[in-house]
C-alpha cells in the first residue's frame, strides 16, 4: 500500500514537473563533464581537457603562458567549427599572434573591454546568448584586488548559466577568484626561456639571436572533474623528449609556447 | 477548360485601412462601433466614410465634422491615405502568396486566377477560405468569391458577405438578387436605373438589350451583359513590388522611447506578416521620422527657412542585419537599442518604415555541424554588446596585409555556417591537432604602447626602466628593423627587440602575484604549494617585446610575451 502511494506520489511530481525538469528523480552527477582538448597534449594529460558546461579558472603571473593556452584551446575550438568569444577586459589579444596559433578569426567574437564591469557584463551577455562553444574572459591585466571585489554571485551566475549547455567558460585571471564556482582550476608558472644559439660567425654582433620560447609549468590547484580513465593514460611525451625534466608530482606538467619563427 | 477567377473584396477599405494601422481601435470596430471617417481641409472636415455600425446610428456621406460630433456613441477618425496606401499593398501580398496571377483591380479589389491551385489547395471553397484567411493576417476582414467569369467574381465579392462559389453557368441565377448599386457605372446610369424602377440585377438582365442600348447606349449593353453574367474580359496582370513600406502619421507627436516602440512594433508586426506572406525576410530595415520643430529652435528655424531649407526635421536610421530575419520582436529590439544609442533630437510625428527583402536564411545546418549561436538571438546581443563597449571594440579581427605593427581592423561579426564542412570527434581532434600544431607563444600587446627607458651599452638594450622598476636585460633578439608608408603622414620606422628582463622588484603587471594570494579561497595544500614558490622566485623574469620609434624618438613596450 505504501509503494504504491509513493508510486503515486512520484508519478504526480513528474506530472507536474513535465515539461520543465526532464526526470527529476534522475541522479545527476553533477562533476559529468565532457572534455575536449585544450590543444596541449601535456595539459590534456594533467587534467583532461576543458569541461563543456562549466567554469575554468586559468591563472598565473605575467609572462606564465596563459594567453598562450587561451590561443591553443580557441585555435583548437575554431578549427572544429565552433563559434567563440573572447572578452578581453583590457584590450590585449593580439590577432597576429591568435591568427599565428591558428585561431579562425572569423569565428571568433572579440569584445574589447576597458575596465571589469565592462567584461563582466559582456561575459553575462554572451553566455545568455547560448551557442558559444567557448567562451574566454581574460582578467590577466586586471589588479586581483579589482578582480578580488567581484561579488561571488557573479560568478555563481556565471556558473548556473553554462550549466547543462556545451559552452566552456575560460578565466584568465592572476589568482582564482571563482572559488567553488570554478570546477578546474589550473595554475601556470614561466619555466626557462628557450633561445637560439648565436652563430659562430657573429661575434660582431652577439644578440643574433632568436627567441624560440618558454617552458610553462602547470599545477592543477583545484578539479572536480572525473576524468576519464583512457585520457589518464596518454603519453604526454608523443615521441619527442620534452627539453626539461619532468617533476615527480602527479598534479605538475610542463609544456612549452614556441614563437612562430623557431619553426 | 473552364477557369476559374477569385475576387477578394474588402468591404469598407477606408476603415479597415485606418483600423489596420491603430489597432488601438479594437476589431470590434468594425463589427460593434461606430466609426466614421472625415476628410478635408480643416474647418470643411466631412465624413468620407463609415462603418455599417456608424450608417445604422444615422451617419451620413458628406456630413460635417460638428455634425458628427452630436452622435456621441460615433468615433471620428482622419482618412489616412499612407494607410490606405499600406493596406493596399499588404493586401496585394497576401494574395501574392497564393497565386502568382494577380490584377490589381481597386484599392479595395483584387483578382486572382485560380488555373493549377487546385492540386496545392483543393476545391475552390478551399482555396477562397486560405485566401480569407491569409488576409485576415495582416489585418483586412475580406469577402471572396470565386467564379467562371472575372466580372461575376467581382460583383459577387461585393454583394455577399463571406465566402461565395457560383458554379459555371448558374451567374445569372446567383446575381440576380444583387442591387444594380454593386454595379461600377455613373451614378447619373444609376439614377435613371432606378427611375425605371430596376433595383436588381435580375431586373436588369430581365430588359431587352435592344432597347436598352437605344436608351443608355454602349454602357446600355454593357451593363445588361454584366447583370447576366456574361461579359468577358482578360485579366491585366500586375507586377509584383519588391518594395515593403509601412507609415504611420500621429495625432500627437511621441517624444519617449517606451511609446514609440509600440508604434514601431505594430509597423514591424505588419512589414513581417508582408514579408511572410510572399516567403520573404528582411535584411535591412530604414526608418524615418518626420520631427515636431521644437519650441527652443524657432529661431533657428525661422532662419532655415529664410535661407529656403525644407522646415521639417527629419531623422533617419538604417538597420543592417547579417543574415534575413523576419522576427518582429528580434527587430524591434535592435531598433530600439540603435534608438537608445542615438535618439532623435525631437517629437517624432510621422514615422516611415521600410523593409529590404531578401531571401529567408536556411535554417538547417549539417547534422554533424557544431551549434553555433542562435544569429537572430545573437544579433540582439552583438547590438547590446556594442551599447556596452562600443561598436568600435566589438566584432571580428581581420587582418590587413601590411608589415605595420597592429594592422589589423575590426569588421562586423557574423556566423557562417559551413555546410560542407564535418564535424570530427573530439579524441581524433586531439590527436590531429597536437600533432599538427606546436603550442604557440601568445603575445599580450599593450593598448596603447607603454613608453619605457633603455640604457644601451654598445647599441645594445642592457637595462630598462619601466613604472619605476629596473630591470636587467638577461638576453635579447634583435633589432628588427621595419619601416613603411614614409609617403604618408602616418609613416613608421621601427628597431623591435625581444628582451628577457629580470627586474629586481616586482613584476610589471602582475605585481600582485608575488603578494601573499588570499587564503580563504585556497585550502591549506595550495596555499602551502603558492607560499612555496613564492619563495622561490625572488626576482621576476619577463619575456617582452620593445621597440625604438626612430620618428618619435623613443622607446615603447609593444607588450608580453605570455
Amino acid at each position: 500500500m505504501a509503494a504504491s502511494s509513493l508510486a503515486a506520489l512520484r508519478s504526480k511530481i513528474e506530472g507536474d514537473l513535465r515539461g520543465r525538469v526532464a526526470s527529476p528523480f534522475a541522479y545527476r552527477d553533477r562533476n559529468a563533464f565532457e572534455l575536449v582538448s585544450t590543444g596541449i597534449p601535456e595539459m590534456d594529460a594533467l587534467v583532461g581537457g576543458l569541461p563543456r558546461g562549466a567554469m575554468t579558472e586559468i591563472c598565473g603571473a605575467a609572462c606564465s603562458g596563459r594567453t598562450s593556452l587561451l590561443l591553443s584551446a580557441l585555435a583548437l575550438r575554431t578549427a572544429d567549427g565552433e563559434v567563440c568569444a573572447l572578452v578581453d577586459a583590457r584590450d590585449s589579444f593580439d590577432p597576429l599572434s591568435g591568427n599565428a596559433a591558428g585561431i579562425a578569426l572569423g569565428k571568433l567574437l572579440w569584445v574589447r573591454c576597458q575596465n571589469i564591469e565592462q567584461a563582466l557584463r559582456a561575459t553575462d551577455l554572451l553566455i545568455q546568448a547560448g551557442g558559444f562553444g567557448m567562451v574566454a574572459v581574460d582578467l590577466s591585466d586586471v589588479p586581483t584586488k579589482t578582480v578580488r571585489q567581484v561579488p561571488l554571485n557573479a560568478w555563481f551566475r556565471f556558473r548556473r548559466a553554462v550549466e547543462d549547455t556545451p559552452t566552456i567558460l575560460l578565466l584568465l585571471e592572476q589568482e582564482p577568484h571563482a572559488k567553488t564556482c570554478a570546477s578546474l582550476v589550473v595554475r601556470l608558472e614561466a619555466g626557462e626561456a628557450q633561445w637560439t644559439e648565436a652563430s659562430a660567425s657573429s661575434n660582431y654582433y652577439p644578440f643574433a639571436k632568436l627567441l624560440r620560447g618558454f617552458a610553462v609549468r602547470t599545477d592543477v590547484v583545484r578539479s572536480r572533474l572525473q576524468i576519464p580513465k583512457e585520457l589518464r593514460a596518454v603519453d604526454i611525451r608523443r615521441g619527442t623528449q620534452p627539453k626539461m625534466a619532468l617533476p615527480r608530482d602527479a598534479d605538475r606538467r610542463v609544456f612549452e609556447a614556441e614563437t612562430i619563427w623557431s619553426k | 477548360m473552364v477557369m476559374r477567377f477569385a475576387c477578394v473584396y474588402i468591404a469598407d477599405f477606408l476603415v479597415q485601412a485606418v483600423v489596420r494601422g491603430q489597432p488601438s481601435l479594437g476589431e470590434s470596430a468594425l463589427a460593434k462601433n461606430a466609426l466614421a471617417l472625415i476628410s478635408g481641409a480643416p474647418p470643411l472636415w466631412c465624413v468620407v466614410a463609415a462603418n455599417p455600425a456608424a450608417f445604422e446610428a444615422g451617419i451620413q456621406l458628406g456630413m460635417t465634422k460638428a455634425q458628427v460630433a452630436q452622435f456621441g456613441n460615433v468615433q471620428i477618425c482622419m482618412r489616412s491615405e499612407a494607410q490606405e496606401k499600406a493596406a493596399h499593398a499588404a493586401l496585394l501580398d497576401a494574395v501574392w502568396s497564393v497565386s502568382p496571377r494577380v490584377e490589381d483591380t481597386a484599392p479595395d479589389t483584387v483578382i486572382l486566377d485560380l488555373e493549377g491551385l487546385t492540386a496545392l489547395f483543393g476545391a475552390d471553397e478551399k482555396i477562397a477560405r486560405e485566401l480569407a484567411r491569409r488576409v485576415a493576417a495582416i489585418g483586412l476582414a475580406a469577402r471572396v468569391a470565386v467564379a467562371a467569369n472575372i466580372e461575376v467574381a467581382i460583383h459577387a465579392a461585393r454583394g455577399f458577405p463571406g465566402i461565395t462559389i457560383i458554379p459555371a453557368g448558374e451567374e445569372r441565377r446567383r446575381l440576380g438578387s444583387l442591387p444594380v448599386g454593386v454595379l461600377t457605372t455613373e451614378a447619373e446610369t444609376l439614377d435613371i436605373l432606378e427611375r425605371w424602377g430596376v433595383e436588381t440585377l435580375q431586373a436588369l438582365a430581365a430588359l431587352p438589350v435592344l432597347q436598352l442600348s437605344e436608351r443608355l447606349g454602349q454602357e446600355g449593353v454593357r451593363l445588361s451583359e454584366l447583370a447576366r453574367g456574361v461579359r468577358q474580359r482578360a485579366l491585366v496582370l500586375a507586377q509584383a513590388s519588391s518594395i515593403f513600406a509601412e507609415e504611420m502619421e500621429l495625432d500627437d507627436a511621441v517624444e519617449e522611447l517606451e511609446p514609440l516602440s509600440f508604434l514601431l512594433g505594430r509597423l514591424l508586426d505588419q512589414l513581417c506578416a508582408r514579408l511572410e506572406a510572399r516567403a520573404l525576410a528582411v535584411r535591412a530595415v530604414r526608418i524615418r521620422f518626420e520631427l515636431q520643430p521644437s519650441f527652443e529652435k524657432d529661431f533657428q528655424t525661422l532662419r532655415e527657412d529664410l535661407r529656403g531649407k525644407p522646415d521639417v526635421k527629419q531623422y533617419e536610421k538604417l538597420l543592417t542585419l547579417p543574415v534575413p530575419m523576419r522576427n518582429a520582436k528580434t527587430l524591434l529590439k535592435l531598433l530600439r537599442l540603435q534608438l537608445q544609442g542615438d535618439p532623435p533630437a525631437a517629437p517624432i510625428q510621422k514615422i516611415y518604415m521600410t523593409a529590404e527583402a531578401a531571401a529567408p536564411r536556411v535554417a538547417q545546418n549539417g547534422l554533424f555541424m557544431p551549434c553555433g549561436p542562435d544569429p537572430e538571438k545573437l544579433e540582439v546581443t552583438i547590438a547590446k554588446l556594442g551599447k556596452l563597449v562600443g561598436e568600435g571594440n566589438l566584432g571580428c579581427a581581420e587582418l590587413v596585409d601590411s608589415h605595420r605593427p597592429e594592422s589589423f581592423r575590426m569588421t562586423r561579426f557574423v556566423v557562417v555556417s559551413e555546410q560542407n564542412k564535418r564535424r570530427r570527434k573530439n579524441e581524433a581532434n586531439v590527436e590531429e591537432h597536437s600533432e599538427a600544431r606546436a603550442t604557440m607563444t601568445g603575445l599580450r600587446v599593450m593598448r596603447p604602447a607603454q613608453s619605457v627607458r633603455v640604457e644601451l651599452r654598445d647599441e645594445l638594450p642592457v637595462r630598462v626602466y619601466l613604472r619605476g622598476m629596473r630591470g636587467e636585460v638577461v638576453a635579447a633578439s634583435g633589432p628588427w628593423r621595419s619601416s613603411g608608408d614614409w609617403w604618408q603622414e602616418d609613416a613608421w620606422q621601427q628597431d623591435e627587440w625581444d628582451l628577457e628582463i629580470e627586474f629586481s622588484g616586482p613584476s610589471i603587471v602582475g605585481a600582485q602575484h608575488r603578494c601573499a594570494p588570499s587564503r580563504q579561497n585556497l585550502n591549506l595544500k595550495d596555499s602551502e604549494r603558492i607560499n612555496k614558490k613564492t619563495e622561490l622566485s625572488g626576482r621576476q623574469r619577463g619575456l617582452y617585446r620593445i621597440y625604438y620609434d626612430a620618428l618619435r624618438q623613443g622607446w615603447f613596450v609593444r607588450g608580453e610575451y605570455d
